[in-house]
């Protein structure tokens, strides 16, 4: 096969892992938003996970019970924010932004004073970590042209997490769109009334579309920092919580687009670092920072609404009160 | 049955009851019994000791006046508040309802004023809301759409189970709340003010429908502000004053005349008396007004209108055909893509636009249709919307600061004069019921003598009383040598406060005519289009 073929193979599975995160988090923000519940706290919710991931990793050495730990302290961030938007009806920006905040000074505080390395977590043991996993034939297969390689490089090799955050995407797509509790989510990210009338608790649902985004956010943190690296740092999550949000207003709150916005930040992710260094001819060197910046531009575009809301769940944001 | 020469004097009334001859069953358990339900908000106490018993398989109407409490006894009746005190018994059974899915297990489904429904969502999906039958949908679905086409060739009740259900008309989206109900097995029926906002044809099907619902031995409660719909469809009545029930009468037994004096507590005239006066200049002329929107969809055109000084012009027509636009227009809400327009002199065209400040400048006041988003903002006190659009001027705003002290004094006239209930410039905007909202707006845009008066159903969802009065204002301001614009789908309401009516039809005008000259037939026809 050709170098050129390689390198395409080699840059999606890079553009794979990059995106986990994205789309583990766009998974869990599109159920909170579904259900009309703003959530500009993901990126909090990352890094606390990530922080929990990293220092139980450390401390157990067991890479599971670092997941758990993550999934732990990023759905106890959700039921925060639950607590202040659905239960006292407060501001949910406000309260994602207040969540970003505490997420950003404690874990620096937390590292500091358990390990005292600058806010960091110690350098992991690759059997404390979750490490890429060979599928079955990955090697003996790789003489078979074209989907040999593509087999051993993009669909094999990859981490468990990573096949997680595909995973989640058409559970996803199934539980909105063809389960009870999707159609319920759905209506209350609407109408609230309608759904309240029709007898269901409006509060018990967004809580649990709110601890359902937990959960997946809490992955993604987990994958951040014992699997993409070797330990927690500060700020590691560097506003894919952001992109993430992004990537569901992009997809119109749509599981698969916002999926399919996910897999392009990440692309742009895979082929500025594939692209560090490499000089092309009459270009001279190429602004990788500037490819680098994309998403984030992209991002900043997005949420400031040049797409617009269209598209958005008519409820978001609203409190719901019955005795107004 | 009975005394029927007030449902004799209209045929098509009489055909209506007809439908209703069935009785309903007696010796059974009441279906349902309240005792003693009270029921205050902050100060205000909406509902009194009020007891009532409804029999099975009846059609029971409630009237009262607006703020008498009626929706508010529906809502503890379907669990969405909770009384203070007082007993709900179902088939004779005390039962507790701590939310509206009690009340749905106890067969008992209720249909908002305003619609509970998901607008994206299809027809199958709104009916299966909170009814899925599993985790998962589909199966579910299936045996839904089966018992939607059961009832709908049983109660004559047809809607497409796959249109999403935003882009049906609101006499559908209506029928799809009762298939609603329906579908969860309901025995009793409650509806608030059903008709408000139908089409008098879609009216027309909406009481067939209950007809039929009452054959099938469903029972129906029905609050209403029509005192014909009272007389034409319920078994019995029971009228509220000021969260007490008053009366209760056998519809047979009554007439509107008592209905209306038992609500009001004094007599109320149901016709409208105005003499005849000179109309003075012309001080609002429209000429070729178009309006296309951006899909391309033409909402007016080529409307040409006068409004003469000491007239009222009523525009008739089923809503959704232009009036709601040439209203913008007209106030300087929304400006027109061609045409002119010529206000006390001032040319407005789509070189020179304008706006509603300018507009209350030349003396042009409009109560808008919407008054819950337009004419006022919800969570405001009284007081400040009562000087919404005003707030600029003295004595409301002095150096730049608003002052609190006249505003409230100030809405406290209006409330005097404009009968508003309760009286407290402080309370929340959204806390009037909708009759004292809309007297309020009223009173607002009336206190300022306008030359021209813009008014988008003047009535919609008003008591019989506030009725009364809201037209006499109308009436007055016209004596007066204002302009008035009056945008009606109640052809009653057109009809009797009119001088000259103007009906629309596809956002055009499709007919004039001198008031003394239009019946409902008439009209009827021309506003179906149907006369050409
Ligand atoms: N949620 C609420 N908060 C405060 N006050 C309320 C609330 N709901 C109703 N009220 C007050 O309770 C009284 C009864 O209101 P209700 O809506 O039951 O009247 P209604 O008979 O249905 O009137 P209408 O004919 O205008 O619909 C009114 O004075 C109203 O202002
Ligand atoms: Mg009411």
């Amino acid at each position: 096969m050709s170098e050129g073929f390689d390198l395409i193979v080699l840059t999606l599975a890079a553009t794979l892992r990059v995106a986990t995160p994205l789309i583990l988090c766009a998974m869990g923000g599109l159920f909170s938003e579904r259900s009309g519940i703003i959530d500009v706290g993901l990126e909090g919710k990352m890094l606390m996970a990530a922080f929990a991931a990293g220092t139980v990793a450390a401390v157990t050495d067991s890479a599971w019970l670092a997941v758990a730990a993550a999934i732990l302290a990023s759905t106890a961030m959700a039921l925060l924010h639950g607590f202040a938007c659905i239960t006292w009806r407060g501001n949910q920006v406000v309260s994602g932004v207040a969540i970003n905040i505490i997420a950003a000074g404690l874990t620096v505080v937390l590292g500091t004073a358990f390990f005292a390395r600058g806010g960091q977590t110690p350098a992991l043991e690759p059997e404390a970590r979750l490490m890429p996993i060979t599928l079955p034939g990955a090697e003996s297969l790789v003489g078979v042209p074209v989907l040999g390689p593509i087999y051993r490089s993009l669909i094999s090799g990859q981490n468990v997490l990573v096949y997680v955050a595909l995973l989640s995407v058409p559970l996803t797509w199934w539980i909105v769109g063809k389960t009870r509790f999707g159609l319920r989510l759905r209506a209350v990210g609407e109408m609230p009334l309608a759904v309240d009338t029709a007898g269901i608790s409006v509060s018990w649902l967004r809580y649990r579309a709110v601890l359902l985004c937990g959960l997946l956010a809490g992955i993604a943190g987990a994958y951040l920092a014992i699997a993409q690296n070797a330990g927690f740092s500060r700020d590691m999550t560097a506003g894919q919580g952001f992109i993430a949000l992004a990537a569901i207003i992009f997809g119109k709150w749509r599981p698969l687009p916002a999926f399919g916005a996910c897999l392009m930040f990440g692309l742009l992710d895979a082929v500025a670092i594939r692209l560090q260094g490499v000089r092309m001819p009459g270009l001279g060197e190429v602004p990788v920072q500037l490819i680098q910046a994309l998403p984030y531009l992209l991002t900043i575009l997005l949420l400031a609404g040049f797409i617009g809301r269209a598209g958005a769940p008519r409820a978001i944001g609203v409190p719901y009160e019955k005795e107004h | 049955m009975g005394n029927r020469h007030h449902a004799a004097a209209h045929p098509s009334r009489r055909a209506l009851r007809a439908l209703f001859r069935v009785r309903p069953e007696s010796g059974a358990a009441p279906a349902i019994e309240l005792r003693g339900i009270d029921k205050s908000f902050g100060t205000v106490r909406a509902n009194r000791g009020v007891s009532l018993s409804v029999a099975k398989g009846s059609i029971t109407g409630i009237v009262g006046e607006n703020g008498a409490g009626k929706s508010t006894l529906m809502s503890i009746l379907y669990g969405l508040y909770e009384a203070d005190a007082g007993e709900i018994l179902v088939d004779g059974q005390a039962v507790r309802m701590r939310g509206p899915a009690d009340a749905i297990a106890r067969g008992i489904g209720m249909v908002h004023q305003h619609f509970m429904l998901v607008a994206p969502f299809t027809v199958l999906e709104n009916l299966v809301l909170g009814a899925e039958g599993g985790a998962v949908l589909r199966r579910g679905l299936a045996a839904a759409r089966a018992e939607l086409a059961r009832l709908a060739s049983e109660y004559g009740l047809s809607v497409d189970p796959d249109a999403v259900v935003g882009d049906l008309s609101v006499g559908e989206q209506q029928r799809v709340e009762i298939l609603k109900v329906l579908f969860r097995g309901a025995r009793v029926l409650i509806l608030d003010e059903p008709s408000a906002v139908l089409t008098p044809q879609e009216t027309d099907q909406l009481f067939r429908i209950l007809a039929t619902l009452k054959e099938r031995g469903v029972t129906v409660l029905l609050i209403t502000h029509k005192l014909r719909e009272i007389m034409a469809a319920t078994d019995t009545v029971f009228v509220m004053r000021q969260g007490e029930v008053v009366a209760e009468r056998r519809t047979a037994d009554t007439n509107p005349e008592e209905l209306a004096e038992l609500m009001v507590g004094r007599k109320v005239r149901l016709t409208l008396e105005k003499d005849a006066v000179a109309t003075g200049d012309v001080l609002l002329k429209a000429e070729k007004l178009d309006l296309t929107d951006s899909r391309g969809v033409k909402l007016l055109d080529g409307v040409d209108l006068e409004l003469r000084a000491g007239e009222i012009v009523g525009i008739a027509g089923v809503s959704g055909n232009g009036q709601t636009e040439l209203l913008q227009i007209l106030s300087g809400i929304r400006r027109p893509t061609g045409g002119r327009l010529q206000v006390r002199g001032r040319v407005i065209d789509t070189s020179h636009p304008t706006d509603p400040a300018e507009m209350r400048t030349l003396g042009l006041c409009h109560v808008p249709e919407d008054r819950q988003r337009q004419g006022m903002v919800a969570p405001f006190r009284a007081a400040e919307t009562s000087i919404l659009g005003y707030h600029k001027l003295k004595p409301f705003t002095r150096r730049g600061l608003l002052d609190h002290v006249a505003t409230t004094a100030h809405c406290g006239l209006l409330m005097e004069r404009f009968d508003v209930r309760p009286p407290i410039p402080a309370l929340r905007s959204s806390s009037f019921s909708g009759g004292n909202q809309q007297k309020l707006v009223l009173a607002r845009e009336m206190d300022r003598t306008p030359r021209i008066l813009l008014v988008g159903q003047p009535t919609r969802g008003v008591d019989i009383g506030a009725i009364e009065f809201i037209h006499r204002q109308l009436v007055a301001a016209r004596d007066a040598g204002c302009a008035v614009l009056v945008v009606s789908v109640e052809l009653d309401e057109i009809l009797s406060l009119s001088d000259r009516i103007v009906v629309m039809f596809g956002g055009r005008i499709v007919g004039e005519l001198p008031a003394a000259k239009a019946d409902e037939r008439t009209l009827g026809l021309m506003m179906a289009n149907a006369h050409a």
